[in-house]
């Protein structure tokens, strides 16, 4: 991260005023549009879907509280090939629709999918799933009395909403939100297959395609800079504000029973993203497979599933603990300078996959060659490459990629903890290390899960630090579908892709369990402390 | 109790997660036998190729796949103990400029000089050509008249106002036509032609080349710039919307005749690594690749054109007769790639 920042100090290079002259405006008006809307999808559907499900019943309310989770599974680059494949000039719809009308291609119009409209569509229903997963904890466990006090009061259902609900869920929303709008800077397969240029592609082509490293890195160093400065507005605008519930009366909530056309609308929002974020193009993949599938797939894919869930399980507990770390000792130890710190360490998420490949690459090189040398010059013994090629390598880029995914998640649930429980247990006695072990490690369990599902389910769909960095002959499915659909073999692609999501939903489904049964006041959870442990 | 069982879950996950992942720790490292290919081509024929090596030699092949500037950067980073002897291209313009970054050694081979052409190798073996793709245009069969194709300069022409589709700037093969267009005829010209392809073009660039030949199928456009493979792969394919599709399109291959500089051709390449531990094995394996079996490989698999004289070519490529080629200059691709993408930002070409 030093590395690249340090290189804003350095002189720009041609690239650089080329870059500036020409195209560097377009890329930076796209992204912000980008982002923008995939904002405002998230939200929308995210908190929209969270509260309906939650504080509300109507017909398959209970199905959906789960299914909403599912286009998580679903890769973005999987979405935008399939949306593709269906709505593009070739694709099975504007055929139909020509052999309908006998129309021919230039007769007619229709919404393209390769635009910036369709990449905020496919990236909005697959990221709004971070929304949904964090606000429907923090509406979980919203003190049930705050909301009665508010309904008392004279508020009704909206107005308790947006009064009461909104603004206490706001840790869990800004982290949700957080979390798909760096994931939205950092993607490059999706945009690049829609044909957007955004900045990542300004990275990209300056670095790869005009071979300046040095322009490729100032554009990443900007990236990173205004991806910190957003993180310390939101800080500043939360000021002193904390998040906790001052009541410890927990029970459970009545939600509000739909009928008639209320029930029939929200079934329709909360079934619309399911369907299109994960049914349909599960769906495409599925007939996909069984019309053109790959034929490796029998032989192949024991292998490439047990590399990807070995990955998968390896990152995910090891990014959990250092989460755990670096959050219970900002909690312990607080001050800016640490919070400085823990934002940099987390700042990974933002920046595009094959630039932190590369970046560890460099990294896991110099450490083997300085140790070499180090051990030659002791011992005259040659080391060799200890880290570079190897698996260790591999979860290393994974955890300078989603550390923020876990530290996100862990510090959410951390914020909701009552101080004045780590309090009693200093006043009785406990050190720093024993008081997160006492009391916030099983208040925090469900955190701990989520996250560490969370990155589970990321790692699986991982690509381009895969590839580069993994060891010999060390195949993933992402790989494999890397490696067809580079080919321009989608159909092919597709049995690989229908495995990633298939693995991905089975972690997807088990959070979802979980999360509903930390529910506070639920019969599982028999003290009221432990019940708030499914934070997020 | 709750909190125990769950550190002892973690712990356990960890360790079981460790242990697992030693023995693949250990296979990371490569054997004496073995030789590490470092390749951007992502076929699933090469894996025949791997495997009659390996029969026929029993030298194991080690593989990892990726994006060439990221291999390279991989090679570079490994440094003096990088583990790679080969690094395999589709590009010749990387294959320069891998040589220029000092990361090949040059092969003497009586075996690579005698069945690969000297303008499809490096004069001091840091490379070879293993097999070509040609850059060729497809039309719609019955809404274009082969006699209005002739040149890619020809495409300028406001007569395909609208009607052209290709892909996008990013893409090296773009690049490298491009490259060469600057060699023939300078920044300036090459300049104006960019502008006037973009102004041709009947959608901005997306998809990958069997994307625009389809959309010429489907009506979106009238002629595509394509590799040559692409359109084979659609004839061949087992799916009949594919090869319907193919049906009503045309290959043409531009700047024929005796005044022509033939029709863009690149490589698939390769060379051994400068630092590689099993030299003999790697160059070994270069020679493999260019004797006629493994060619016959790259022809039928991977339908590319063969660089070795003699080795029969896929039917459906050796039905379009032979061509005139323009002379690969790898240099030229690998200098001018810079330029090229220049060129095509300041023409608007995405």
């Amino acid at each position: 991260m030093v590395v690249v920042l340090a290189s804003l100090l350095r002189p720009r290079d041609e690239v650089w005023e080329h870059l500036v002259a020409t195209v560097l405006s377009r890329y930076v008006i796209n992204t912000a549009w980008l982002l923008a809307g995939v904002g405002a999808g998230v939200l929308v559907i995210g908190v929209g879907t969270a509260w309906l499900v939650t504080m509300c019943r109507f017909p398959g309310s209970r199905v959906l509280e789960w299914a909403l989770l599912l286009p998580m599974a679903m890769p973005a680059y999987l979405m935008a090939y399939t949306y593709t494949d269906l709505l593009d000039v070739a694709g099975p719809v504007q055929v139909a629709l020509r052999a309908w009308t006998g129309w021919s291609a230039r007769d007619y119009w229709f919404p393209p999918i390769r635009s910036l409209g369709g990449a905020v569509a496919v990236m909005a229903l697959v990221f709004f799933p971070y929304v949904y997963l964090l606000a429907r904890t923090a509406f979980l466990e919203q003190s049930v009395c705050v909301l009665e006090a508010s309904r008392t009061l004279g508020r009704g259902a909206w107005r308790s909403f947006t009064g009461i609900a909104l603004p206490l869920a706001r840790p869990g929303i800004v982290a949700g939100l957080t979390l798909a709008l760096l994931e939205t800077l950092a993607d490059f397969g999706t945009v690049e297959y829609f044909a957007v240029d955004t900045f990542t592609t300004g990275i990209y082509r300056s670095w790869f395609g005009m071979d300046s490293r040095l322009t490729a890195s100032q554009l990443a160093a900007i990236l990173l800079l205004v991806v910190l400065g957003a993180k310390m507005l939101e800080h500043l605008a939360r000021g002193g504000a904390r998040y906790h519930h001052t009541s410890l009366r927990y029970r459970h909530l009545t939600p509000y029973r739909l009928r008639g056309a209320r029930a029939a609308g929200a079934l329709l929002a909360c079934a619309l993203p399911v369907i299109l974020g994960f049914l349909i193009p599960a769906g495409a993949l599925l007939r996909m497979t069984l019309e053109r599938g790959d034929w490796l797939a029998g032989t192949l894919f024991p292998r490439l599933a047990a590399n990807s869930l070995l990955l998968a399980a390896l990152t995910g507990a090891l990014a959990v603990l250092l989460a755990v770390a670096i959050a219970g000792s900002l909690r312990l130890a607080p001050g800016r300078l640490a919070r400085l710190g823990a934002a940099i360490a987390t700042l990974g998420y933002a920046v595009p996959g094959s630039v932190i490949a590369v970046g560890v690459l460099v990294t896991v090189g110099r450490a083997d060659a300085a140790l070499d040398g180090w051990m030659r010059a002791t011992w005259g013994i040659a080391t060799g490459l200890l880290l570079s090629g190897t698996i260790a390598a591999l979860v290393f880029a994974y955890l300078v990629r989603f550390l923020a995914l876990s530290f996100q998640t862990v510090d959410a649930g951390l914020a909701k903890i009552r101080p004045s429980l780590e309090g009693a247990a200093r006043t009785l006695g406990r050190g720093p290390l024993g008081t997160l072990g006492a009391v916030h490690a099983p208040l925090l369990r469900g955190s701990v899960l989520t996250a560490g599902l969370l990155v589970f389910v990321e790692v699986m769909k991982e690509l381009p630090a895969t590839l580069i960095v993994r060891p010999f002959n060390f195949d993933t499915l992402a790989v494999r579908v890397y490696r067809l659909a580079s080919d321009e073999r989608l159909a092919e692609a597709s049995t690989a892709a229908l495995a990633i999501v298939a693995v991905g939903v089975v972690p997807v489904i088990v959070l979802s369990l979980a999360i509903a049964r930390a529910r506070p006041g639920t019969a599982s959870s028999a003290l009221p402390g432990a019940g708030s442990g499914g934070s997020a | 109790m709750r909190r125990r069982t769950f550190v002892r879950g973690v712990t356990t996950a960890l360790g079981v997660a460790a242990v697992g992942a030693v023995p693949t720790i250990a296979t990371a490292q490569s054997q004496p036998g073995d030789v590490n290919v470092y390749s951007s081509r992502h076929y699933d024929t090469d894996d025949r190729l791997y495997s009659d090596f390996t029969a026929q030699t029993g030298v194991r092949v080690n593989l990892i796949e990726g994006t060439e500037d990221q291999l390279l950067a991989r090679i570079q980073s490994e440094g003096a103990n990088s583990p790679a002897d080969i690094l395999l291209t589709v590009d010749a313009g990387r294959l320069w400029r891998t040589e220029q970054a000092g990361l090949f050694q040059p092969v003497a081979s009586e075996v690579l000089t005698s069945r690969v052409p000297a303008n499809l190798r490096h004069p001091e073996g840091f490379w070879v050509g293993l097999a070509k793709r040609a850059r060729v245009l497809a039309y719609a069969k019955h809404r274009v008249d082969p006699a209005e194709l002739s040149t890619y300069e020809a495409l300028a022409d406001p007569k395909w106002r609208r009607r052209i589709l290709v892909r996008s700037s990013s893409n090296v093969y773009n690049q490298s036509l491009v490259g060469a267009l600057i060699e023939a005829h300078g920044l300036d010209a090459t300049q104006q032609w960019a502008r006037a392809i973009v102004a041709n073009m009947a959608r901005p660039p997306q998809g990958g080349d069997s994307d625009q030949l389809l959309a010429v199928a489907a009506g979106a456009g009238d002629l595509a710039i394509s590799n040559h493979y692409y359109y084979a792969r659609l004839a061949m394919s087992d799916n009949a919307a594919q090869r319907e599709a193919a049906d009503k399109l045309a290959l043409f291959f531009p700047n024929q005749g005796p005044d022509g500089r033939g029709t863009h051709v690149n490589v698939s390449g390769a060379g051994v690594v400068a630092t590689a531990p099993h030299r003999d094995n790697a160059v070994a394996f270069l020679e493999y690749l260019v004797g006629d079996a493994a060619q016959a490989v790259f022809a039928r698999g991977s339908m590319e054109f063969p660089v070795v004289e003699g080795v029969e070519l896929h039917p459906l490529l050796a039905s379009w007769g032979p061509f005139q080629e323009d002379p690969l200059n790898a240099a030229t691709f690998g200098y001018n790639g810079r330029g090229a993408l220049f060129i095509m930002d300041r023409a608007g070409w995405r």
